[in-house]
């Protein structure tokens, strides 16, 4: 076992507890960068002045009507910027742009003494526009040739050889669209200058590092002339990864160009319409099979809404691409990657980060092959599992083919799956316009940046004199109960009780150079690095406490902040500990450090071991659908997932189930629509509230919901045993698409190919089930006509595309 | 008159300088109650609910949830409000509210900003007063006919009677809500000398006459219906508002500043619930909520409508008056109280009038009522046609907006229709009665074939569009289907 997996006596990680600020957040009086507003003085207020339009070359700004506005301070524009105009790492993302990119860009900001005046200033700011060409939906920049950024191609084998050697051969299309963060907490910076000019942002950022950078470049300074901070976040789930560095570096500016603290905070609809989401993709296909129905080969083309700038569309791309194959294993493949370019905010980091992309794309075709092949989806799946010795497309070996069959069994029989479909078979018999189905699914989720680079992690733990501890890392925390495992790991590796140990805001300059915490990297990163900290700290302590016991150092264990010399009695309390070794002169502050090892890749093959490991999961989920209306309720799903040796339970099994649930509110209810029309409001984001666009609520929660943890489940290399957990359970909920699917299907004759638009709202599930009754295989059915009317046309090429492919068409053996 | 000020988890906090559209969530925060958030600033998320004191419905005073980014501070004048950083007792500042205590232990909480919303809903649910666990109900005596007040342990409801409706305007992004459910459905009952439990005992906070004027506007308040009617004869650009759920979205999302504002949500003709001989009259700013609890089931097809009309945090605030004057064609009432045949009553400084609801609405969010009018109550006659349905086509099950909405009231005896009323929302620019399906149904013998042509009727009834909630198609496919499916549960019923 490594040293890095071992657990000593007694640890903390794996204590089942609650989130560290839990107290706090019931009370109300956990802290969030809005909140400080309130307790600061003469703070100002922006507004964005956005342009509502898709796209044009800005002619003119006449900033003095909004001057005249009692209240309004200052209007900030391009022309103040004293460094770089560009709020992004790649260098196509424009503070204060000259053309507006899409409805909704913000060109100037606006400055108030209360947020009323900076509102009433932005609406006086006057914009012209010479106005150009849109491009807004997925189609139009795939038909137009309007892409960006690099265009991947992953190949293994042969792939032509492969389908031409194939026993049945289906090819098809999807298209999905974009899914909004909806983090409840929305955007927010809050700027100030201390005495020596320093500026000092809190941010909701998951990369203080990267806000700092920005924040640094757009007010002409080194980056030890800015510190940022993060005390917490309202959610993040990626979509505070790259975009709030922007927002940061204008209160910055503000506060830089005044002299006074400035706060910006977008409320839900500058949210929505200003800040990027998941990608929608757009995929085409082709699969070959053998005569048992083994994938041989797999031919697609994976196009991502990368909207107006790059931001991380580039590897959002190539994480879909290497996640395309799930659990199975493709033989022979060519799977190219592009990222269009369109008139749209610019798409970015959402959990998963075009993992699930790549992951729905397989699993629609497994599920509209398998009545084509004559096979029950489950029984198609599990055929085509990764076995050992099996290398991914992109040549990593997939060295724990075990555990997908482990998950998916364990899934199973905790679900009563097989009596339970037997129970859906006689309930489908006996009820005529209500089907149920119940669909298994499995993840395989790549743990690591694909870039290799930003694999690291730091730490800065202090011991004072009195016997606490002060832990600082680099990782920031955002729900997903990071904090509450650095604690668990700091305690474990201290060998002290839990309260010894608090945990300070994450701050730019206690860690330097951080990653974002993203990728669901943050506990393994962060976690070993607050390990090796620790570490160092208990190496010197053992020094002295061996002296103080008599023993060797090397047989002084510390274990619940009691120093023992192996078989002795001598004990030697932790605080008595740490106040000998200040009077000894022992430093009792150390900088922890982890790189994950062993890991390689190159961005132009396309090949490499990217992954430190992969997590795994199965669900299966029951699904009840009213053939009348489409409507259907989630009625159970059980989850077998695995997180390693778990550090912290409650965390694990929460980050799961809220996991699972937004995956499925990806799946089957968040519907983000667009104006393509040519009328005057062409980009408009037309689910711009949350009176439009709809998260899950309690209706969508399954009404039973049971979530294990895979047991004995040690990960060899990774902190304390266990795996990260932050993305992976998203892609779970694929499972509930499926059994859609599979319930629609039911209400026709069977043995056809249903086809399912994304989001499967209870309208797609309507036509679904129309198309099934029909025991139609392919025709441009009701769906395309209803989707595409009217002035949501953009998102209508969504059905209408998948509708109108000739998705399950021919049999080409 | 005396200075406005609301009592805020038991201090009192003087209203100036707020703007007179500043809401009670910016009053709050801006008084350093952070804990309460803005998510979405329209009331669909529950990050800003709190408490507030009302009169009860069975005992002195109910502490109901609200979206406090939708209500006017100024409406608040002489209330109590309780927020999350209020609920635990007084002087015991680690101590947790046994709500708090559950949604904490459990996992409640990851990111925690909308928590000290789900606090305050779950709050609210813990101290309703018909609240009783399942076991005491079915030990205690046998209920009337009105609804179930702890409800069945369900998907819906805990062994504890909590209803899990009552957190349905509440929004959480990280949980998927099962801990959330698991901390609701552990709560126990107040322990004696919870003062908040206490609270329920004493009167309500009586409403107080108000003019809160900042930079030239004005927010009103008066005691008597006269009153109020003086002032919307004389100020003609008054916006009447009652729980403001509507008028709180245009002030936060559409920046609209009314120069007059009038509250009318507690004036007492405006609050009355009324069986008469051949009718039920139901006041027009009764909340939502009070209506659902004191009907009980005794009108099934609004039983029907309650749960799926919005979020209890809005039903909480929401009244029919508001809902018939905002006059939006997807309104959820419309359809119902068409279906119901319910007529309109009007009152002005003049006298009152009543006018057939299916005669009411004259264009997209307007209406036969004349400036200076105000909506006093709803009248239902009786007795009510036997088989109902209202079917909310919807893409969310819980508080979403529909797509279309349909509402039936039939009478079928000895297997034939004798009546049929047919209200349907979202597929013109008012709420309509389907009298061609109707028309087809009377008369005839309740059958399939009979069903058929009658959905034949409703899937060609008005110009239903398509948008970003549905497509035209399945808007009208829904009609037809929304009475197919009546009309298999009725045979269904039979048949079992």
């Amino acid at each position: 076992m490594s040293h890095l997996s071992e657990r000593p006596e007694k640890p903390v990680v794996g204590v089942s507890m609650p989130h560290e600020s839990a107290t706090l957040h019931v009370t109300g009086t956990a802290l969030y960068t809005d909140d400080l507003v309130h307790r600061t003085k003469d703070v100002l207020h922006a507004h964005p002045v956005q342009v509502m339009k898709a796209h044009g070359r800005i002619t003119a700004l006449r900033t003095e009507p909004a001057l005249a506005v009692p209240g309004v301070v200052r209007v900030l524009t391009g022309a103040d910027v004293p460094g770089v105009n560009d709020a992004g790492m790649k260098h196509d993302e424009p503070l204060f742009p000259d053309h507006v990119m899409f409805y909704g860009h913000a060109v100037a900001w606006v400055l108030g003494e209360t947020l009323e005046a900076a509102r009433l200033g932005a609406a006086a700011v006057e914009v012209e526009l010479d106005e150009l060409p849109s491009v807004v939906t997925l189609r139009d920049a795939i038909e137009t040739g309007s892409f960006h950024g690099a265009r991947p191609v992953m190949v293994t084998g042969d792939v032509d050889a492969g389908l031409a050697g194939a026993a049945h051969v289906f090819t098809g299309e999807l298209q999905f669209s974009d899914q909004e963060h909806f983090y409840l907490e929305t955007h927010a910076a809050l700027a100030h200058i201390d005495e020596a000019g320093q500026v000092f942002v809190q941010s909701s950022t998951q990369h203080p590092s990267e806000t700092q950078e920005i924040v640094a470049h757009v007010l002409g300074l080194h980056s030890h002339d800015v510190t940022v901070q993060c005390l917490r976040m309202g959610g993040g789930f990626g979509g505070k990864e790259m975009q709030p560095h922007g927002f940061a570096a204008v209160a910055a500016l503000g506060a830089r160009l005044t002299g006074r603290p400035v706060r910006l905070r977008l409320n839900r609809t500058q949210d929505l319409t200003m800040s990027g989401k998941r990608h929608g993709f757009h995929a085409t296909w082709t699969i070959g099979f053998d005569p048992d129905g083994r994938i041989r080969a797999l031919d697609a083309t994976l196009t991502a809404d990368g909207g107006w700038s790059l931001d991380l569309s580039e590897p959002v791309v190539a994480r879909a691409l290497c996640h395309i194959d799930n659990v199975y294993r493709l033989p022979h493949a060519r799977i190219a990657g592009r990222v269009a370019k369109t008139n749209k905010a610019s798409n970015t980091a959402f959990r998963g980060f075009g993992g699930p992309q790549g992951m729905l794309v397989i699993e629609d075709i497994m599920g509209r092959c398998a009545p084509l092949l004559g096979l029950d989806p489950m029984e198609l799946r599990e055929r085509n599992f990764y076995r050992q010795g099996q290398t991914t497309p992109y040549g990593q070996p997939v060295l724990q083919p075990d555990r997908i069959s482990a998950v998916w069994h364990k899934t199973l029989e905790n679900g009563g799956v097989a009596e339970r479909r037997r129970e859906i078979d006689a309930f489908n018999a006996a009820h005529p316009h209500t089907k149920r189905a119940l669909a298994v699914t499995g993840i395989k989720f790549g743990i690591s940046f694909n870039l290799t680079a930003f694999n690291q992690g730091g730490a800065l733990v202090l011991i004072y004199k009195d016997g606490s501890v002060l832990i600082n890392h680099g990782g920031t925390e955002m729900g997903q109960g990071l904090h509450t495992k650095m604690l668990q790991v700091a305690a474990t590796s201290l060998g002290i009780p839990l309260h010894k140990v608090r945990l300070a805001p994450t701050r730019t300059d206690k860690v330097p150079n951080t990653s974002a915490t993203a990728a669901s990297s943050g506990t393994d990163l962060n976690g070993a690095a607050v390990k090796n900290a620790c570490e160092q700290l208990r190496g010197r302590l053992l020094q002295v406490a061996a002296t103080e016991l008599g023993a060797n150092a090397s047989d002084v264990r510390i274990v619940d902040g009691v120093a023992r010399g192996l078989g002795s009695d001598r004990e030697l309390a932790w605080d008595d500990l740490v106040r000998i070794a200040y009077f000894q002169r022992v430093q009792l502050s150390a900088a922890g450090f982890y790189r994950t090892e062993g890991l390689h890749w190159d961005a132009a093959s396309f090949r490499g071991s990217p992954f430190k490991y992969f997590a795994h999961g199965a669900a299966a989920a029951e699904v009840e659908v009213d053939g009348f209306t489409g409507a259907y309720r989630i009625r159970r799903v059980d989850i077998v997932h695995d997180v390693g040796d778990s550090l912290s339970p409650m965390i694990d099994i929460g980050q799961v189930e809220g996991g699972f649930v937004q995956g499925a509110g990806w799946l089957t209810l968040e519907d983000m629509r667009w104006d393509a029309t040519d009328g005057p409001h062409r980009g408009r984001l037309l689910t711009q509230a949350a009176s439009t666009y709809k998260l899950p609520s309690f209706s969508e929660m399954p009404e039973e919901f049971n979530v294990t943890l895979l047991e004995n489940a040690t990960e060899e290399g990774s902190v304390y045993g266990s795996k990260a957990v932050g993305e992976p359970p998203l892609m779970l909920a694929l499972s509930v698409r499926e059994a859609l699917r599979q319930a629609a299907a039911a209400f026709g004759p069977g043995g056809v190919a249903v086809e399912l638009a994304s989001p499967a709202t209870p309208e797609a599930v309507y036509w679904a089930i129309e198309e099934a009754r029909r025991g139609a295989t392919s025709q441009a059915g009701h769906a395309g006509g209803g989707f595409t009317a009217g002035s949501d046309a953009g998102s209508g090429d969504v059905s209408g595309s998948e509708v109108g492919a000739d998705a399950a068409a021919s049999s080409g053996a | 008159m005396v200075a406005a000020r609301i009592t805020v988890n038991g201090e009192e906090a003087p209203l100036t300088p707020a703007a007179t559209h500043t809401t009670a969530l910016d009053f709050l925060r801006e008084r350093g109650l952070t804990g309460t958030k803005e998510g979405c600033a329209e009331g669909e998320c529950g990050a800003c609910s709190v408490l507030v004191a009302r009169p009860g419905v069975d005992r002195p005073t109910d502490w109901v949830a609200v979206n406090a980014c939708l209500i006017p501070a100024a409406a608040l004048d002489g209330q109590e409000v309780i927020t999350s950083e209020g609920l635990a007792p007084a002087g015991t500042a680690a101590a947790l509210h046994p709500v708090q205590e559950e949604m904490a232990a459990r996992g409640g909480s990851q990111c925690g900003y909308c928590t000290p919303g789900f606090v305050c809903s779950m709050a609210a649910e813990y101290y309703r007063s018909d609240r009783c666990a399942h076991t005491e109900r079915v030990e205690g005596a046998p209920q009337d006919g009105g609804a179930d007040p702890a409800g069945s342990a369900d998907a819906e409801h805990g062994p504890n009677g909590f209803d899990l409706h009552a957190l349905s305007g509440n929004l959480c992004r990280c949980t998927g809500y099962r801990p959330i459910r698991d901390a609701a459905f552990a709560v126990g009952t107040p322990a004696d000398g919870d003062p908040l439990a206490q609270r329920r005992e004493q009167a309500p906070p009586a409403p107080v006459a108000t003019e809160y004027v900042q930079d030239g506007r004005v927010f009103l308040r008066r005691h008597t219906l006269a009153d109020t009617l003086q002032v919307l004869r004389e100020r003609p650009d008054a916006v009447v508002i009652a729980g403001s759920t509507d008028f709180g979205v245009e002030v936060n999302l559409r920046a609209r500043r009314a120069d007059c504002v009038v509250a009318v949500d507690r004036l007492p003709e405006l609050r009355e619930l009324r069986v008469e001989p051949d009718s039920l009259v139901i006041g027009a700013a009764l909340t939502l909520t009070e209506i659902e609890r004191r009907l009980g089931g005794d009108v099934p097809l609004l039983a029907e409508l309650f749960p799926q009309f919005a979020s209890r945090l809005i039903r909480n605030g929401a009244t029919l008056g508001g809902n018939l004057g905002t006059g939006s064609p997807i309104g959820d009432s419309p359809p119902v109280l068409l279906a119901l045949e319910a007529s309109v009553v009007l009152t002005d400084a003049d006298g009152e009038r009543e006018v057939p609801l299916a005669d009411y609405f004259t264009g997209y969010r307007q209406s036969v009522r004349r400036p200076g009018e105000l909506i006093r109550a709803v009248r239902i006659p009786l007795p009510l046609s036997p088989v109902v349905a209202f079917h909310k086509i919807a893409k969310r099950r819980f508080d979403d907006i529909s797509s279309v909405a349909v509402a039936f009231a039939l009478d079928v005896q000895d297997g034939i229709v004798r009546k049929a009323r047919i209200g349907l929302g979202g597929v013109a620019a008012t709420p309509i009665r389907s009298l061609a399906a109707e028309a087809v149904l009377e008369g005839r013998p309740w059958t399939a074939e009979t069903v058929g042509a009658a959905a034949r009727e409703l899937r060609g009834e008005g110009t239903p569009m398509s948008d970003h909630r549905a497509s035209s198609l399945y808007r009208s496919a829904m009609l037809g289907q929304s009475l197919l499916k009546l009309y298999a549960r009725t045979t269904e019923a039979v048949s079992s």
